[in-house]
């Protein structure tokens, strides 16, 4: 378990990671932007999903309202600019103050109850977003608005594709590698340990629901800073985006890549993407192999892509002793 | 303000607050005894208003398109049940989420590879698409109808759990659903039977919604959202939570969406009561849920389920 | 020598039925106490109360000196005042050195950190290095909790409460589906943590409980009917005769 950077679980990730890098200055010189787009939006995702990861895949709460703050990281961006503000600066702060403000209020509430009910209370206030959005016609309402200025950092405007792609990368990697950390740490831990055992974690003097709503809090910010770089890229901000349908979006890319495992959200959005672009060139009612697609994930179990990956790598590892045998001779464990 | 109008948008949310019992008594029971999480109630909903559309316009009667309707929830919730949910439900939650969201996407997409995205019309017939004289003024008949089917269905399944063995088999089942399996119940049939119920439930409502909203692909998912907040405010598993908490949002809903503006154009001008009415309008039964979740978690009437 | 844990009159109902009925305990420091009875007596729910899983209806639990009645599991815990369970209760998907270490910060620090690694904090694993030595399962550090055998499982259980350095030990059947060898590791374990620690022991291995305890109670139908020396539980006769079936037992 211990670091070896050829291990196909360390480095399919690093690979993905590197060949993304040069989408760009190939695409440019195959004059093929379609590309830089699609993957610059696979890599938003890609940081969605990971943000949601810390909530539902570390501390296993089943949030069906991300989409939630993916919107509100979008309007951040485009109700300033609808007043002239194109400071990305200040399209940040409010992202980060609102999200963590929504993601607090609600994240409180939801707290208080546990399984089936706050799944369907996570959806309930996703909702209560949307139609409040929807509702403010001077900002678009249904149709949402389109955004004139591009968020400024200091001169660096996110008013090119390429730019967008770049600064998402970025983060990707940044946000995967913390995740990574994240993990192992007190932090992780315990939400982990609240995943599995949440009466034990109070046997050992954790105040779960601390680390809970902290976590929530966390995925909230980081899904609205997707949401931010979305509004970039499309230059629009819908309540479309913020559809419950997104939030179980992103449920099935963190468990098609791996729930609670560092860089699976990544390796999920790309490959939840990834198939439905495949799927809408053959069909029109491609949605309706899709949802059965989607019907079939539970099936998977949920180690996902990067578990198949870490199947590579116990078959690939010498015998080192009775433990390892004994673990080499036993399917990964669920 | 006059009273009749007041009055008028009572009724209104009777007979919205009874059309989300009908959705809401079937699924918390799913949710209660089963502790299936079925997102997918919301196209149950949405394919009794098809079924009830086609049959009423090949047949010409709306009668027959609302028995095809609860027909159609039968077969389907039956279908449904065998081939998902029973292998389904002992997994967590979230297998259950992803699942039945699957399922949604599904039956969007087939219901608009069938009869396209466009809204399907259906049109009431001659008998029902008058008044009626309630309380010295008029009143759609149609609207009035719904409101007594609802109350019906709520008598009908007070008595069907308080009554029968089937119902105290549901109501132990919403108390201690291993028990009731341990006592040698064929719980099997039970669960069927219990999901087949909530599915023809919600085939009845989406038939019945069918002349008054607009029938497409999607109509279910914001009203199955809905649901799921008077599930919550009424407490899961309890069936007689879901009629108070459904009837509770419905009138709250509809009163606040008439009246919430008009209040509020009485403290502020009329920019700002046209920007903030319609959005604190539809942010009320929200703030509800979360005002009871924070005074009791469980739900208003919850059915004191033993660990 | 000083009370530390003080139950004064904790009662509990489920409805009509009293399981715990007006139970006053007195654990001295440093002391092995054993609550013994037969099934049905209400021990477990008696424990929860103490841990702080279950609120009593009425009465007053102290700790220490301080009113613990209204605080939580972890605010217990956090106190000094630890538990096993019964039915074991463990992390299956980390490793036993990550489930000790885990159970060793949570008592003294909190967890919001977010960069280094839990197995980097050298408190955290020295103390679980402790604990895994103290059990036996050093051997053992590296394997998923889950792909432990059972009585590896207790010993889990057992390590990541003493890794929680506590005052106050609470073990609810730590004995409970082990090999005679298994419990005689335990007993073992036990004396060499008699003094240094305070035990409050739960169990039904009458064996164990006469070789470990330094005081008896006997819990009958929620009711305490009697305290005292291993010597004065064996020689009374309305014990034994609760033991050996005289008396209705449910």
């Amino acid at each position: 378990m211990m670091s070896n950077l050829f291990q196909p679980a360390k480095l399919v990730p690093v690979l993905l990671l590197l060949a993304l890098a040069v989408v760009p200055p190939l695409a440019m010189a195959t004059g093929d932007d379609f590309l830089v787009a699609f993957f610059a939006r696979a890599l938003i995702y890609a940081i969605a999903a990971s943000a949601l990861n810390i909530a539902l895949g570390f501390g296993g709460l089943v949030s069906l309202g991300h989409a939630l703050f993916m919107g509100i990281g979008m309007y951040s961006v485009s109700l300033p600019v609808f007043y002239g503000v194109s400071s990305g600066w200040i399209h940040l702060i409010f992202c980060v103050v609102v999200c963590a403000l929504v993601g607090g209020v609600t994240g409180l509430v939801s707290l208080r109850t546990a399984g089936i009910a706050f799944i369907m209370i996570t959806l309930a206030f996703a909702q209560m977003g949307y139609f409040v959005i929807v509702s403010l016609k001077q900002y678009g309402g249904d149709d949402g608005m389109s955004i004139g200025l591009a968020s400024n950092f200091f001169g660096l405007r996110l008013d090119s594709t390429q730019t967008i792609f770049y600064v998402a990368w970025g983060l990707v990697v940044v946000l995967s590698y913390w995740l990574a950390r994240l993990r192992n740490a007190p932090f992780g831990m315990t939400l982990r340990g609240g995943r599995q055992n949440a009466r034990r974690v109070a046997s050992i003097g954790l105040a779960l629901r601390q680390y809970q709503l902290t976590a929530y809090v966390l995925s909230a910010v980081l899904c609205g800073v997707a949401g931010m770089l979305l509004a970039n890229l499309n230059a629009y901000a819908s309540p479309s985006s913020m559809a419950w349908t997104v939030s179980g979006e992103l449920i099935v890319m963190v468990v098609l890549g791996g729930m609670g495992s560092a860089f699976g959200p990544v390796l999920g959005a790309m490959a939840f993407l990834g198939v439905e672009e495949v799927l809408k060139a053959y069909t029109e009612y491609w949605m309706a192999i899709f949802g059965l697609a989607i019907f079939a994930v539970p099936l998977l179990g949920k180690k996902g892509m990067m578990g198949w990956l870490e199947q590579l790598q116990w078959r690939a590892r010498p015998v080192a002793g009775k433990a390892s045998e004994a673990l080499e001779t036993k399917e990964v464990a669920r | 303000m006059t009273v009749s109008l007041l009055i008028a948008q009572l009724l209104n949310g009777l007979q919205y607050g009874v059309m989300l019992f009908l959705l809401a008594a079937g699924l918390t029971l799913v949710f209660g005894i089963m502790s299936f999480v079925n997102l997918a109630h919301g196209s149950l909903y949405m394919l009794g208003a098809y079924a009830a559309a086609v049959v009423g316009v090949h047949t010409g009667s709306f009668t027959l398109g609302v028995l095809a309707a609860i027909a159609t929830g039968v077969v389907v919730g039956a279908v449904l049940e065998w081939v998902a949910v029973s292998r389904l439900y002992r997994r967590d939650h979230l297998d259950h989420v992803l699942a039945t969201f699957g399922l949604v996407l599904f039956f969007n997409e087939v219901v608009r590879m069938i009869w396209g995205p466009q809204p399907v019309f259906v049109s009431l017939p001659e008998s029902l698409s008058g008044t009626v004289e309630l309380f010295g003024f008029s009143y759609p008949t149609y609207r009035f109808l719904i409101i007594v089917v609802g109350l019906l269905v709520a008598a009908g399944s007070q008595w069907l759990i308080h009554h029968t063995r089937v119902g105290m088999l549901i109501r132990a089942g919403s108390v201690n659903p291993q028990m009731v399996g341990a006592l040698g119940v064929n719980i099997r049939l039970l669960n069927a039977m219990l999901f087949a119920l909530g599915a023809a439930l919600a085939a009845l409502a989406g038939a019945m919604a069918g002349p008054i909203l607009s029938v497409q692909t999607g109509m279910g998912e914001p009203v199955l959202i809905t649901t799921l907040v008077v599930i919550v405010i009424g407490g899961i598993g309890s069936v007689h939570g879901a009629l108070y908490a459904g009837i509770s949002v419905g009138i709250v809903d509809t009163l606040g969406r008439t009246f919430l503006p008009m209040l509020i154009r009485v403290f502020a001008d009329r920019e700002v009561a046209n920007a903030a009415g319609p959005a604190l309008a539809s942010m009320l039964i929200y703030l509800l849920m979360a005002l009871v979740l924070a005074w009791r978690p469980q739900g208003l009437f919850p059915a004191h389920k033993v660990k | 020598m000083n009370s530390l844990l003080q139950t004064t009159d904790i009662i509990k109902r489920y409805g009509a039925l009293l399981v715990t009925d007006a139970v006053s305990l007195d654990i001295r420091e440093g002391e092995l106490h054993a609550i013994i009875g037969p099934n049905g007596a209400g021990k477990t729910t008696l424990i929860n109360q103490l841990s702080g899983e279950l609120p009593s209806d009425s009465g007053q639990i102290r700790f220490g000196g301080a009113d613990v009645t209204a605080l939580d599991i972890h605010a217990r815990a956090r106190l000094g005042l630890v538990r096993s369970y019964q039915i074991t209760s463990v992390f299956d998907e980390f490793t036993v050195r990550e489930n000790v270490a885990l159970a060793a910060l949570g008592a003294r620090r909190h967890a919001f950190r977010f960069w280094g690694g839990l197995l980097s904090d050298t408190q955290a694993v020295v103390t679980a290095e402790e604990g895994m030595a103290a059990t036996g399962l050093s051997a053992r550090a590296d394997l998923l909790a889950s792909e432990l055998g059972y009585g590896e499982r207790r010993q889990l259980e057992l390590a990541m409460a003493l890794a929680a350095r506590p005052r106050f030990l609470l073990l609810d059947e730590p004995m409970a589906g082990m090999s005679v060898q298994e419990s005689a590791a335990v007993v073992a374990l036990l004396k060499s943590l008699k003094g240094r620690y305070t035990i409050l022991l739960v169990e039904h291995d009458m064996n164990a409980v006469f070789a470990l305890a330094d005081r008896i109670s006997v819990l009958v139908y929620g009711r305490i009917v009697m305290t005292g020396t291993p010597d004065e539980i064996q020689g009374n006769e309305e014990i034994r005769a609760i033991y050996l079936g005289e008396e209705e037992i449910i």
